[in-house]
């Protein structure tokens, strides 16, 4: 019996990366300790996390156990749904918020934006995997031009932070895929000189926001309050913090939305600088994790899929805690597997959950 | 090795794909190199904020978390001589609403009507206290509950978790209308004097407190009466909800006064005065203490405690008897005859006159082409000084004051307080109108006639004088020489430590004038009340007393013309003045009094002057007796 169990859980976890799942159960872990925190103690809000939680890791053990290949297979009806669904958003979409991001699509609504996180790595990825043979300076071409498709929709609906998280997944890959440093540094220059039209394109309360980071005082009680009250938080946590359930920024509510996005305020007046250098560890560990399955990745595709998976999550990490410490505006980005919510936990686990798979499907491929 | 090798060599998969990988691998070093280099400036930025910056974003955190609640002193009360209460405070029930702990208020008052009556003016109030105070504290929806309305809020307690019945104190003045303009009133802050507390440092002291001094004593003695606030640390959250008490410091009650005012002598000299208006002030000779105060008509100062509605105040505002005009301080008023008793004394300093010299009297004087008629037609015949004092002489005074001259009389009238504030303790006092030829020059920018002394002479002209100022004017002629500063307040008490702080008498200045002079005038002036003007009114007396009567016109007569009172208007008629003092050898009290519109002195004021000094020196409570109208006494003051 207990050759047949251990084979048994050997087959069943054959596809799962031990380290990875270490870090982040401890993420998860320490992102549950926060809620209870941030909630104000609230049982209901750790359980429905820890629901969401179970919910993500299922996603991602599915996605460990799919091989990278079939990925590829739906890489370009996938990206080619997405942006569909992104037109449709913009032609028939819902206005919350005034922003139009969300597609009832009958018995539910859904925000395509969110597939494109996935998707545009995705796209680009078995792009260059396709054409891998004979790349040239045109295919770099047409993967920006894929890029900006779905990019340019979304700033339309409008919805910079998840723009910018696309478009920093897609740069990843055409990175990674060996574009030219000359090209590079051509896009740079024409980056910065383009910026004065890029801000003539941005709507008004994303100015306001960029404005309101470079002087939060101007406007506090506006959009600068959130800068300013969870930048107290972290400055008043000093070394050692308050301590667990201590913190007077985060249960006096001055922190918005302090479950979610603005998360890392609580943790960081709570736990101060050597919680905050524990959590930049395990953030570390994750992306070490990823950038070391990548290294071995066996295909171009997996190579650059897992970078921009690995990638997307350092951005989505320094996102967060640059704009909670105020070093960047204010976008919608959550602090990964700490923040409350479903969405983003499922979408985070997913793309670890293919890590997973490029990882120990490797042996798979090469024999 | 190059690329074109590559191609050509037959091993050119394997070792392009190795080149690949390599090539990826340097690039995904790239990438880690740059994942470290941001995490790096991120642990600098929070090592900046967490240790650098720790300290001021520590302070920043306590100021969002930390408030500071004032809790406003009980404000000292005001008592006659005899601890009748003047001014008070009571206790009643509020209904209170925090507006921080409540979503909408609308709905709530609209709930709570249905159970207490809140009248539109109530709702008004309410909504200006929101907009002028911090959320976080409790504010009157309801004031002064009746038993009734707490029991039924009780039993509908539960229907509103954001309200709360609390105790608190309100300003009360028993005495109503009777103490209207010395003790004054006050009334809620506004934003002058918000502007003021502010450039005095003050604002610190009166957060949380609603009222202010605003006139009489209440004003004059604010800084006494108002303690010192104290504080409580509260926790708030970020819509300023209190969570907890963090400390607490008491607050220090404001100071009782204890004023030199009787309250029943108040009210024998307002009853004294029957449906007249004017205003009486009684001084203590010997210290300048205020024993009464009254301006005729007063107002009832609660309507202003808690912001006076507006048809009382246009009631108030517009009425032709300006009852918010405090006479006695503020109303000036030409002395008439009254004045004659400082001009000999004048003319005797100056050697203008001799007590025994005699003039005649045909009944007019001629000056530059002017008669100047002696009210008595036919004249008083030989006048010497006692005896134009007595009969109060016109023409004796027209002689007189030609002879000083006007700057004579401005020099020595200006000594006893004429034409100057007298320096008592509430503001808002009117200085009067001294004239001279500087004045004249200053004011008009004309020349001083001489024929214009003339009137002077008899207290008419230019010349002007508050009630306070006559009052001090007689008590400084009763005390032989000492001018005092009028008080009003005795002694202010501490009324944690019973420590009183005195207010001590004040000598403004001792006046040179011979004895043998001050003795003939004094003379003069119980003469006027024992066969001259004042007879009449201070016959049967228990106790000698020293009077004179005067007339003050209100509008100029022609050259020539008689004045008839039944032919004048009623606001047209002269006023009515008296001044005295009593016992005459012994002086316990000095006093002004002014009749409005009410003809001879004789006939109005010495009858109330009377009733007064009787009450003071005798205790005797005089009956209802309407001054003046019984009385058929023409005689000329």
């Amino acid at each position: 019996m207990t050759p047949l169990i251990r084979r048994a859980t050997r087959f069943l976890t054959a596809h799962v990366d031990a380290p990875l799942l270490g870090a982040i159960l401890l993420l998860m872990a320490l992102g549950l300790i926060v809620i209870f925190s941030s909630s104000n103690q609230s049982l209901t809000r750790v359980t429905s996390q820890m629901i969401n939680m179970l919910v993500a890791l299922g996603v991602m053990y599915v996605f460990a156990n799919i091989p990278p290949h079939y990925l590829v297979r739906i890489a370009l009806p996938l990206y080619v749904l997405g942006v569909l669904l992104l037109v449709s958003v913009a032609l028939f979409g819902e206005i919350v918020n005034g922003a139009r991001r969300w597609l009832n699509v009958g018995v539910t609504r859904i925000q395509p934006s969110e597939i494109m996180k996935i998707a545009v790595p995705l796209m680009l990825a078995w792009y260059f995997d396709r054409y891998e043979a004979t790349l040239k300076f045109r295919n770099y071409i047409i993967a920006t031009i894929l890029l900006v498709i779905p990019v340019g929709l979304i700033v339309r609906q409008p919805d910079l932070g998840t723009a910018l998280l696309i478009s920093a997944a897609g740069c990843y890959v055409l990175f990674l895929a060996g574009l030219s440093w000359r090209i590079i540094a051509g896009l740079a220059i024409a980056g910065g000189a383009s910026l004065p039209l890029l801000w003539s394109a941005l709507h008004d309360y994303q100015r306001q926001r960029i404005l309101t980071l470079f002087d939060p005082t101007q406007d506090p009680l506006g959009t600068g309050y959130h800068t300013i009250q969870s930048t107290i938080a972290v400055g008043s946590g000093g070394i050692i913090g308050k301590g667990w359930l201590q913190g007077t920024q985060t249960h006096l509510d001055f922190i918005p939305e302090r479950t979610t996005d603005f998360i890392f305020a609580v943790y960081s007046e709570e736990f101060g600088l050597i919680g905050n250098m524990l959590l930049l560890f395990l953030i570390l560990l994750v992306i070490a994790r990823g950038v070391v399955i990548t290294a071995n990745a066996p295909t171009l595709f997996t190579r650059l899929f897992g970078g921009a998976i690995t990638l997307t999550f350092f951005t989505y990490a320094f996102v967060n805690m640059g704009m909670v410490s105020g070093i960047l505006p204010v976008v919608g980005v959550p602090l990964p597997l700490i923040s409350y919510g479903g969405t983003s936990l499922v979408t985070i686990c997913l793309g670890l959950g293919i890590l997973m798979s490029i990882q120990t499907h490797k042996k798979l491929v090469q024999s | 090795m190059t690329i074109p090798d590559l191609i050509i060599n037959p091993g050119v998969e394997i070792r392009n794909s190795r080149l690949e990988i390599h090539h990826f691998r340097s690039r995904l070093a790239i990438a880690s190199g740059f994942v470290l280099f941001m995490f790096l400036l991120l642990f600098v930025r929070f090592f900046y904020l967490q240790v650098v910056q720790h300290e001021h974003y520590n302070t920043l955190a306590e100021a969002n978390r930390i408030s500071v609640v004032p809790i406003v002193p009980n404000r000292g009360i005001i008592v006659d001589r005899n601890g009748v209460l003047l001014a008070n405070n009571y206790s009643a029930y509020t209904l209170e609403i925090a507006p921080g702990k409540v979503d909408d208020i609308d709905a709530l008052i609209e709930e709570l009507a249905t159970v207490i009556e809140i009248t539109p003016r109530d709702r008004r109030r309410f909504k200006k206290l929101i907009e002028e105070s911090k959320s976080f504290e409790s504010l009157p929806i309801r004031t002064r509950l009746s038993d009734e309305e707490i029991a039924r809020f009780a039993a509908n307690r539960y229907r509103f978790p954001g309200i709360e019945i609390n105790a608190r104190l309100f300003r009360q003045y028993p005495q109503g209308e009777l103490f209207s303009h010395v003790v004054g009133h006050i009334g809620r802050i506004n934003q002058r004097e918000v502007e003021q507390l502010e450039a005095d440092g003050l604002d610190a002291n009166y957060r949380g407190t609603d009222y202010i001094g605003k006139v009489g004593l209440e004003q004059s003695y604010e800084t006494q009466l108002h303690g010192t606030t104290g504080v409580e640390e509260v926790e708030v959250d970020s819509g300023g909800r209190a969570v907890r008490t963090l400390s607490r410091s008491a607050p220090v009650s404001g100071n009782n006064l204890v004023l030199k005012l009787d309250a029943k002598l108040q009210e024998v000299v307002y009853r004294a005065f029957g449906d007249y208006r004017g205003a009486l002030v009684a001084i203590d000779p010997a210290n300048g203490g205020v024993l009464a105060f009254v301006s005729k008509p007063g107002f009832d100062p609660n309507l202003f405690v808690d912001g006076i509605d507006p048809s009382n105040w246009k009631e108030l505002n517009e009425s032709i008897d300006r009852p918010m005009v405090n006479r006695a301080l503020a109303g000036t008023y030409p002395p008439g005859s009254t004045i004659k008793p400082y001009l000999a004394l004048a003319a005797l300093t100056y050697g203008k006159r001799r007590p025994e010299q005699v003039i005649n009297d045909p009944g007019f004087f001629n000056f530059g082409g002017h008669t100047f008629h002696d009210d008595k037609v036919g004249g008083h015949g030989s006048v010497d000084m006692y005896k134009s004092i007595v009969v109060s002489c016109d023409t004796y005074y027209y002689m007189l004051a030609n002879d000083l001259g006007i700057d004579n009389i401005s020099n020595f009238l200006r000594r006893f307080g004429f034409g100057s504030r007298a320096g008592i303790d509430i503001t808002g006092e009117s200085a009067g109108i001294l004239p001279s030829q500087e004045w004249k020059m200053r004011r008009f920018k004309q020349k001083w006639y001489a024929g214009e002394t003339i009137s002077v002479g008899i207290g008419q002209g230019y010349n002007a004088y508050t009630p306070l100022q006559l009052a001090q004017a007689v008590a400084t002629i009763a005390n032989d020489g000492v001018v005092y500063r009028p008080h009003i307040v005795d002694y202010i008490e501490n009324i944690t430590t019973r420590n009183r702080t005195t207010v001590e008498s004040q000598q403004l200045r001792a006046l040179e004038i011979k004895p043998e002079h001050l003795q003939l005038v004094k003379q003069a002036l119980i003469g006027v009340n024992q066969g001259g003007t004042g007879a009449r009114a201070f016959a049967g007396a228990q106790y000698v007393s020293a009077g004179k009567t005067g007339t003050a016109q209100v509008i100029a007569l022609k050259q020539g013309e008689k004045y008839v009172e039944s032919r004048v208007a009623e606001r047209y008629r002269d006023h009515a003045l008296f001044v005295a003092y009593a016992p005459a050898d012994d002086p316990k009290i000095a006093l002004a009094v002014i009749v409005e519109n009410a003809g001879f002195g004789a006939r109005a004021a010495a009858p109330i002057a009377r009733q007064v000094l009787d009450y003071y020196l005798l205790g005797k409570r005089p009956a209802a007796l309407k001054p003046g109208k019984d009385s058929g006494n023409d005689t000329a003051d």
